[in-house]
C-alpha cells in the first residue's frame, strides 16, 4: 500500500486560480484526480459546493469540471477532426446540432484559433495550437472548476506565455475556477492567486502566492525557491539529498532528512498544519 | 565570471553549414554559424525546439544522422576539422576530447549491466586509446573516486548497483562521472537536466560548474530554458531556425539583449522574482525549414520588422563586444 495522497485539507474558492506545486512523485496528479472525480479516495470526503460527492450525484458533479492534460501531443485523438474532439464533452448534455457549431465556432475564436481549424486534425496543428484546443475542449461546456495538469510544460517558452496569458483571460472573462498543476514555481507565482506546496504526498505549505513567495516559511519550500535557476542570479542552493520513496517513508516529518533545521521532534512526530500569518505550515519551527 | 579572451580555443565554428537530405528536398539546418568555445569556459546554446541547437551538438562529435552534410564553412575541434577526420579519428575524438551527455539518462546507460561494469569499460578504451595497461582493481578504485568526485552518497555500493535501481538524478551523476573517466576537454550537455526535478536539477547545474572548474574542462550546454542556461554559462549563443542570431556574455545578453528574438524569448519567460502582469509572446509560429522565409529568418514574427528585413539577410556584425545578426544593429547585406 503507497499512501500517495496523505491528510490532505483543501479548500479551493470559487473564482480563484490555486497552484498546485511540487515534485514528480509528490501525489499532486492524484489530489487532481481525486478532485475531479476520477479516483475515489481510501479515506475522507470531497465536498462540492458542500455537497457531499456520492456515486449518486457523481454525474451531475462531472458536469462542472474539466480536465487540460500535460502533453497535448497524447491527449488528443489523433484521428478526429478539432470539432470532433472540442464537442466531445457535450455529448451527455444533450445540446442540438445548432448549437454545437455555434459552440465550437465561439471557443475555437476564444482560444485564438480561426474557425477553419475546426475541420482540421491534431496531426496538422503545432503543440501550441493542440494546447488551445484541448483548452477549448474544457471550456465549451461552461464547467465550474477547470484543471490543467501541467498545460504549459511541453511547450516553448514563447507558445508558453500565449497559452498563460490565454488562461488569464478565459478566467477573468468567465469568472472560472482553476487548479494549476505545475512542477514550475515561476509559472504557479504568474498565474495564481493562493499556493499550495506539497512534499511526499503532504501539503507542507499553503497560503496567498505573495505572501508564499516573498517569504516562504517551510524550510521545503524555501529550499525550492532557492533551487530555482533564474535571470537574476547565478547562485542555485538545492537541498541536500532526495524525495523519499512514498513506500519507506522516514519517520516523523517527511522532510527532516533533508532539513537543515531538523530537531528532534521533526524525527518522530509527523507535524501537522498550523497558521502562521495567512498561510497554513506543517512544519515544528511554527508552534 | 568574465570571458577569458586568450587561452586555446577548443572548438571554432566558421561560417558552418549543415543540411539534410530529406525525401521533400534539401533542409538547411545550419546556416553561417560561427563561435567559438575556449579552454575552460562554458557555453550555452539556447533556444526553442527545432532551432537546431541539438544539430549543432551532435555536428561537433560527429553523430549526425547519415542524411546529414557538413555543407559548408569549417567546424574545427581541438585542432581538427570534424568534417574530414577519419573514422579512427572520430572513434578516438568521441569520449577524450569531446564528451556528450543526453537528456534522458534513463536511456544513457545500459539496464542489463551494473554501473561498475559500465564504468570500467569507459576506463578500458581509455587505456586503450592511451595504450597502456589496465588494471582492474585500480580501475575499480577511480571509478569509486569518480564517483566521489561527481558528490555521489554511498558510491561503494552505488557503483554495484544496476541503473534501474538508481533515481534519474543519480544516473545522471554516473554518466556525468563517466565523462570525467575520459578525461575530455569538452562535455556537450544536452539538455541534461529537463527530465530532473528542480532541486535535483539545482543539484545538477551547481555540479557541473564546480567540475568545470576543478577539471579546467570546457561545457556546451544546451538547453531550452534561458534560466538555466544563464545559470551555468559564461556565453550564451541564442539560436533561432538553424542560425546564431546572437552570441555573446551571459549576463550581457540577458540583460542588454540586442536582437529581437532574444529579447522576446528573455520576456515570455515567468519570472519567481518580478510581477508581471501580462507575459511578452512571440506571435507566429517559427518557419518551415525546407521552406525559410527570403532574408532574415525572424522576420515574420519580429515586432521591428523593416522592409530590408523582407528582402535580404542580415550578417553578423560585432557590437558591444557581442555579435549579433539583425539590421537593426548595423548588420548588412552580405
Amino acid at each position: 500500500m503507497v499512501k500517495a495522497v496523505d491528510d490532505v485539507n483543501i479548500k479551493i474558492q470559487e473564482g480563484e486560480v490555486l497552484a498546485l506545486v511540487g515534485e514528480s512523485g509528490c501525489g499532486k496528479t492524484t489530489l487532481a484526480r481525486l478532485i475531479a472525480t476520477l479516483e475515489t479516495p481510501t479515506a475522507g470526503d470531497i465536498l462540492y459546493s458542500g455537497k457531499k460527492l456520492t456515486k449518486k450525484n457523481l454525474n451531475e458533479i462531472r458536469k462542472e469540471i474539466q480536465m487540460v492534460f500535460q502533453n497535448p501531443f497524447e491527449s488528443l485523438d489523433p484521428r478526429a477532426t478539432v470539432k470532433a474532439i472540442v464537442t466531445e464533452p457535450l455529448q451527455k448534455l444533450g445540446w442540438r446540432k445548432s448549437q454545437k457549431n455555434e459552440g465550437v465556432e465561439k471557443v475555437l475564436n476564444l482560444v485564438g484559433l480561426e474557425y477553419n481549424f475546426a475541420e482540421r486534425r491534431p496531426g496538422d496543428l503545432s503543440g501550441g495550437q493542440r494546447q488551445r484546443v484541448a483548452v477549448a475542449r474544457a471550456i465549451i461546456s461552461t464547467p465550474k472548476i477547470v484543471m490543467l495538469d501541467e498545460p504549459t510544460s511541453a511547450l516553448d517558452a514563447s507558445v508558453q506565455s500565449q497559452v498563460l496569458n490565454l488562461l488569464l483571460d478565459l478566467r477573468n472573462e468567465f469568472k472560472l475556477t482553476y487548479l494549476f498543476i505545475t512542477h514550475n514555481i515561476a509559472v504557479a507565482r504568474f498565474i495564481s492567486d493562493r499556493m499550495l506546496i506539497m512534499y511526499a504526498g503532504e501539503i507542507v505549505e499553503s497560503g496567498p502566492t505573495k505572501q508564499v513567495m516573498s517569504a516562504p516559511k517551510h524550510p521545503y519550500t524555501q529550499a525550492l525557491l532557492k533551487s530555482v535557476p533564474s535571470l537574476d542570479t547565478k547562485e542555485v542552493a538545492p537541498p541536500t539529498g532526495e524525495v523519499p520513496s512514498l513506500v519507506n517513508l522516514p519517520p516523523g516529518c517527511r522532510y527532516n532528512p533533508r532539513c537543515p533545521f531538523a530537531m528532534d521532534i521533526c524525527r518522530k512526530e509527523d507535524p501537522k498544519p498550523r497558521k502562521v500569518e495567512d498561510e497554513d505550515v506543517a512544519c515544528w519551527l511554527y508552534k | 565570471m568574465s570571458t577569458p579572451d586568450t587561452g586555446e580555443t577548443i572548438l571554432s565554428a566558421e561560417n558552418l553549414a549543415i543540411d539534410y537530405r530529406t525525401v521533400y528536398g534539401t533542409l538547411s539546418a545550419l546556416n553561417g554559424v560561427n563561435l567559438s568555445v575556449v579552454k575552460g569556459e562554458s557555453v550555452s546554446f539556447v533556444g526553442d525546439s527545432g532551432c537546431r541547437k541539438s544539430t549543432l551538438g551532435l555536428a561537433t562529435v560527429r553523430l549526425l544522422p547519415l542524411n546529414a552534410s557538413y555543407s559548408g564553412g569549417r567546424l574545427m575541434l581541438d585542432g581538427k576539422n570534424v568534417a574530414t577526420m577519419s573514422n579512427r579519428e572520430v572513434v578516438s575524438m568521441r569520449g577524450s576530447t569531446a564528451f556528450m551527455i543526453f537528456q534522458d539518462p534513463l536511456n544513457t546507460l545500459n539496464p542489463v549491466k551494473r554501473v561498475d561494469a559500465q564504468m570500467l569499460e569507459a576506463i578500458r578504451s581509455r587505456a586503450r586509446h592511451e595504450r597502456v595497461s589496465f588494471n582492474e582493481k585500480e580501475a575499480q578504485k577511480e571509478a569509486v573516486g569518480k564517483l566521489e568526485d561527481v558528490r555521489m552518497p554511498d558510491p561503494e555500493s552505488i557503483i554495484t548497483r544496476y541503473p534501474h535501481q538508481l533515481s534519474g538524478g543519480q544516473i545522471q551523476r554516473v554518466v556525468i562521472a563517466m565523462g570525467l573517466l575520459m578525461r575530455p576537454k569538452l562535455m556537450i550537455a544536452d539538455e541534461p537536466t529537463s527530465a530532473l526535478d528542480v532541486t535535483v536539477q539545482a543539484q545538477v547545474l551547481k555540479l557541473l560548474r564546480e567540475l568545470q572548474r576543478e577539471y579546467n574542462m570546457s561545457i556546451i550546454f544546451i538547453t531550452h530554458d534561458i534560466n538555466v542556461a544563464y545559470n551555468i554559462c559564461d556565453r550564451m549563443a541564442v539560436m533561432y531556425a538553424g542560425e546564431v542570431v546572437e552570441y555573446g556574455e551571459a549576463g550581457k545578453v540577458t540583460r542588454n539583449a540586442l536582437h529581437p528574438y532574444s529579447q522576446a524569448l528573455i520576456k515570455s519567460v515567468p519570472r519567481t522574482t518580478k510581477d508581471q502582469g501580462r507575459l511578452t509572446t512571440i506571435s507566429g509560429a517559427p518557419p518551415n525549414m525546407l521552406n525559410p522565409p527570403d532574408g532574415c529568418r525572424f522576420h515574420t514574427r519580429c515586432p521591428y520588422v523593416m522592409d530590408i528585413c523582407k528582402l535580404k539577410s542580415p550578417s553578423e556584425v560585432e557590437k558591444d563586444g557581442e555579435l549579433v545578426r539583425c539590421f537593426l544593429h548595423g548588420g548588412t547585406t552580405g
